[in-house]
């Protein structure tokens, strides 16, 4: 890793993972409460006049548009990590490495105007998104939300190896999600509680909870 | 005493992880959502319909294409594509760029616009879209690929109707300003459950 991924890691603030982890290509899906989840979407309902803007930030849920549509959303969805693996916002730098456009990824990615959402669904991306890109993905973020719009955000509290696979999230009840593992994406980092709370300072309030699957679930809100 | 019974390995009364293969909910809810019997496989069924216009994979048009019968199209496409009343298929070999006005639109290629249905929208398991949705119901396949919004038009009687059996992989809505046209369309296949507002 360049110098200058050192250097961002280290003003930001973050554990690296010790080793890379490469998830298998599919699994069989688990469920789990989220506590996180359940007061994240308690006040988060629209009418059929008035729909709040709510945007998924993972893969492709069937079930999460369902669900969110279903209590008078408007949804978008949006796989942030596809969009940060795409080669063509990929630079080459000076001394021979690639680097990230920043200006190209967002020519492409989260292009909405600001204050637009009423919430946004993180997951874990924070987890695995390239390290140029964590800290003005979190800023983009929370300029997109509009003034007391929440974000749910995951992240692992360790590095467990096998049993911290990338995930993708569907949303089963307003407390529940299941967690189908899916190949592609490596943990990049760990953050904990004082690398959380740097990242997400622009945020005014930060509430965490622990779950005992090695994931800490955070609500932010702006 | 210390037998363990099998919902003692469920969350609640949420579905048990074990029960459910990674693919399984969404292929097994959208079936009963079909009109007819998906068939998987490099051709789609509606490729085959006497009664569709056809356009073949090695045809590329630019610029407004309207019609008043059902097309399945597997070419490229750029500009934009009205079929008021009927249905759109793009084929597996589709590349669409354009915005898509129809009854229902089934998308088993890429495309990039946004679509407005008066009634449904399927994005199969290898399709590709980058737009919005403004549709009544949706019904997506595990594996598509969406990046956009979705407005659903809301219909609180079909909303009742379908919430159940098609819990992960559709949704109904009904009559907005945009709905207009698609009334008439929506009294025919809905029979009584509109309800005028």
């Amino acid at each position: 890793m360049s110098s200058s991924h050192n250097f961002l890691r280290w003003f930001r603030g973050a554990t690296p993972a010790t080793k890379p982890v490469e998830t298998p290509a599919r699994g069989p899906r688990t469920t789990r409460r989220c506590v996180g989840l359940a007061e994240f979407m308690r006040d988060l309902r629209g009418s059929e006049d008035q729909k709040p803007c709510a945007l998924d930030l993972g893969p492709t849920s069937p079930a999460n548009i369902t669900f969110l549509a279903d209590r008078y959303l408007r949804v978008y969805n949006e796989n942030i990590l596809r969009g940060a693996m795409d080669p063509t916002i990929r630079t080459p730098r000076d001394d021979g490495t690639d680097g990230l456009d920043l200006e190209k990824f967002f020519a492409s990615n989260l292009a909405y105007q600001d204050r637009h959402f009423d919430a946004i669904l993180c997951w874990d991306a924070a987890d695995y998104l390239p390290e140029e890109l964590v800290k003005p993905v979190v800023e983009k973020l929370h300029r997109m939300l509009k003034p007391k719009g929440t974000l749910l955000a995951f992240f692992h509290t360790r590095d467990a190896g096998a049993e911290s696979p990338y995930c993708r999230y569907h949303i089963v009840q307003p407390d529940t999600i299941e967690l189908e593992p899916a190949a592609g994406f490596r943990l990049q980092r760990i953050f904990n509680n004082r690398h959380i709370e740097n990242l997400f300072k622009d945020f005014s309030s930060r509430r965490f909870f622990l779950g005992r699957d090695n994931i800490r679930e955070v609500i932010l809100v702006r | 005493m210390w037998k363990i019974r099998p919902e003692d390995n469920r969350a609640g009364s949420y579905p048990s992880p074990t029960a459910q293969p990674a693919s399984a909910p969404v292929v097994a809810a959208t079936t009963p959502a079909l009109a007819t019997p998906p068939k998987e496989g490099p051709k789609p069924a509606d490729a085959h319909r006497p009664d569709v216009a056809r356009i073949g994979k090695s045809v590329s048009i630019r610029g407004e294409l309207t019609g008043n019968e059902d097309l399945y199209l597997d070419g490229e496409m750029e500009g934009n594509i009205s079929l008021r009343d009927h249905k759109l298929v793009i084929g597996p070999n589709g590349k669409i760029k354009a915005n898509i006005t129809a009854r229902d639109v089934v998308v088993h290629g890429r495309v990039e616009g946004n679509i407005s249905t008066s009634e449904r929208v399927e994005l199969k398991r290898a399709s590709n879209l980058i737009g919005d949705l403004t549709t009544q119901r949706i019904v997506i396949e595990d594996g598509a690929f969406f990046k956009g919004a979705i407005d659903i038009k809301d219909s609180k009687a079909e909303r009742t109707e379908v919430r159940r059996p098609m819990i992960s992989a559709s949704m109904v809505g009904g009559s907005n300003a945009t709905a207009g046209p698609t009334l008439s369309a929506n009294a025919v296949g809905q029979g009584s459950f509109l309800e005028p507002k």
